[in-house]
């Protein structure tokens, strides 16, 4: 997936190394290698890779990772823009 | 058989619960023997498969029922058959895709025994095949989950293929009467929904992340449950996205109607205020570039996204559209019934279009992120939109300018 990269900087993925107890699962669930464990702690190593799926945040038993989870689906963000996010619904005619 | 469902295909473990005089029902009776004698019509078709039940439909890549400490459990067949492959290739173009499941519950693959392990998948049709083509040969249980036949990290995405959802099919197969050890093996994808820590506090299983394809299963397992880093990684491959192309078309079906009608209309307004022949000879450039403005944002940037300049699919879209909108803009240059601002026209519709679509192919995509995706959007949108407002000011306006 190197070859394919997306827009840099706007990223919402934040680790608190302080409460990283170094399980690895976050390295384990990340699909872009965006998270590798040294020392036992996760770092973040490709920050413009991570597409905000929010795996790594959900299976963190410590909450030691935050971003703000998402769909990148152009048809999703209209339709939160017009209905409001609670109203909208990733997929309403078929999309994934 | 507490609940009779009609058309229940799969017939998942909740619906073939508990009793084993059930299960003796099940084994094949003895048959009077067909007498080959003359008779009126065709030949007699085959008998009933002795698994069917009033109310439930056998399906076809269930193979019979294996009993185990919860009932039956339905056995199934890991070579996928000709409608199989005609329901993949009918939801590839975009047929029937938002009704195409199995029903959630525990299935068996192969003679697995209380050892074997557990895999987790979605009841999309789709995903459920994959995995099971993927088992062949090998001894294991599938337990699917209800995630209203959508793939598993869509259906993550959404909260469907999710904790409650896991722990509660666990709950309701039995799975923990059914085999010894307490592991289940999720697809990766499916961590997006799913929390590892919180299914083991809540049902006692612990969660396994497998591979992210399942082609990879076979060689997950064999080696102790360790994934290459190459098995944990994404992929959008050339085919990948090719294989997509078809929806990402079969898609605007219904706003293509609308936008064609539209355009159509356009064409005929000129000096006549309204002309027929006019829709036909201007209406029929509209809708080739129309053409185009889907070629481009449709199946030149998917296919060849890697190579067209830029990060944002809107920007891909601009320089896609730029390029097949010549040929319709271009086509009727030497036309002297044609005005030369007819060509800038058709330029912008289909850069347009090609731009929009393009962006609206994030959503296929495994690596854009929603916070870019706004934000291109943000940058973009006005631009397609002025663009399209121009085109439309320019198509008109070139039907009172003539050469």
């Amino acid at each position: 997936m190197k070859s394919l990269r997306y827009l840099e900087n706007v990223v919402t993925l934040a680790l608190d190394e302080d409460k990283c107890v170094g399980c690895g699962i976050c390295t384990q669930v990340c699909p872009h290698g965006v998270l590798v464990l040294r020392n036992r702690k996760a770092q973040i190593v490709d920050l413009h890779g991570c597409m905000e799926c929010g795996a790594c945040a959900n299976n963190c038993p410590t909450s030691a990772l935050a971003v703000t989870p998402g769909v990148g689906c152009a048809s999703y963000i209209i339709q939160s823009w017009i209905k409001g996010k609670e109203n909208s619904s990733c997929g309403s005619q078929g999309c994934c | 058989m507490n609940k009779p469902v009609k058309q229940n295909c799969g017939c998942g473990l909740e619906n073939t619960q508990p009793s084993h005089n059930l299960l003796r029902e099940m084994l094949p009776m003895d048959r009077p023997p067909v007498k080959d004698e003359p008779c009126c019509g065709p030949p007699p078709g085959p008998p009933s498969d002795p698994n069917e039940r009033p109310g439930y439909r056998l399906c076809s890549f269930v193979q019979g029922f294996m009993p185990t400490p919860v009932g039956p459990v339905p056995r199934i067949k890991t070579l996928l058959d000709t409608r199989d492959k005609l329901g993949t290739w009918n939801v590839r173009m975009g047929f029937g895709r938002n009704d195409y499941k199995v029903a959630p519950g525990l299935y068996a693959v192969g003679d697995p025994a209380a050892e074997a392990p557990v895999l987790v998948t979605a009841n999309y049709k789709l995903s459920f095949d994959h995995v099971r083509e993927s088992l062949a040969g090998m001894d294991a249980w599938l337990l699917v989950l209800d995630t209203h036949g959508i793939n598993v990290w869509c259906a993550a995405g959404k909260g469907t293929f999710g904790t409650a959802e896991l722990v509660q099919r666990v709950l309701k197969t039995g799975l923990a009467q059914v085999v010894r050890h307490r592991r289940l093996i999720l697809p990766q994808l499916g961590a997006t929904g799913v929390a590892g820590h919180r299914v083991k506090k809540e049902c006692g299983f612990e969660v396994i992340w497998g591979p992210v394809k399942a082609a990879d299963i076979r060689a997950f397992l064999s080696s102790d449950h360790r994934s290459e880093v190459a098995m944990r990684r994404v992929t959008f491959t050339f085919s990948e996205r090719l294989v997509l192309v078809p929806v990402e078309i079969t898609l605007l079906r219904k706003h293509l109607v609308y936008t064609l009608a539209v355009l159509l209309f356009l064409s005929g307004i000129g000096p006549h205020i309204f002309s027929w022949p006019a829709v036909w000879q201007r209406g029929v450039l509209a809708v080739a570039a129309v053409a185009m403005g889907i070629a481009a944002g449709c199946i030149v940037v998917p296919v060849l996204l890697p190579w067209i300049p830029g990060r944002a699919f809107a920007l891909k879209g601009i320089f896609a559209g730029l390029f097949l909108g010549t040929f319709p803009a271009a086509v009727h240059w030497n036309d002297s019934s044609i005005s030369y601002w007819s060509g800038p026209a058709l330029l912008l519709l289909t850069t347009a279009l090609s731009s929009y679509l393009a962006m609206n192919f994030t959503g296929s995509t495994p690596f854009t992120s929603p916070s870019g995706v706004e934000k291109e959007m943000r940058r973009y949108m006005p631009v397609q939109a002025g663009m399209a407002v121009m085109a439309l000011f320019l198509w008109i306006g070139s039907a009172f300018l003539m050469k």
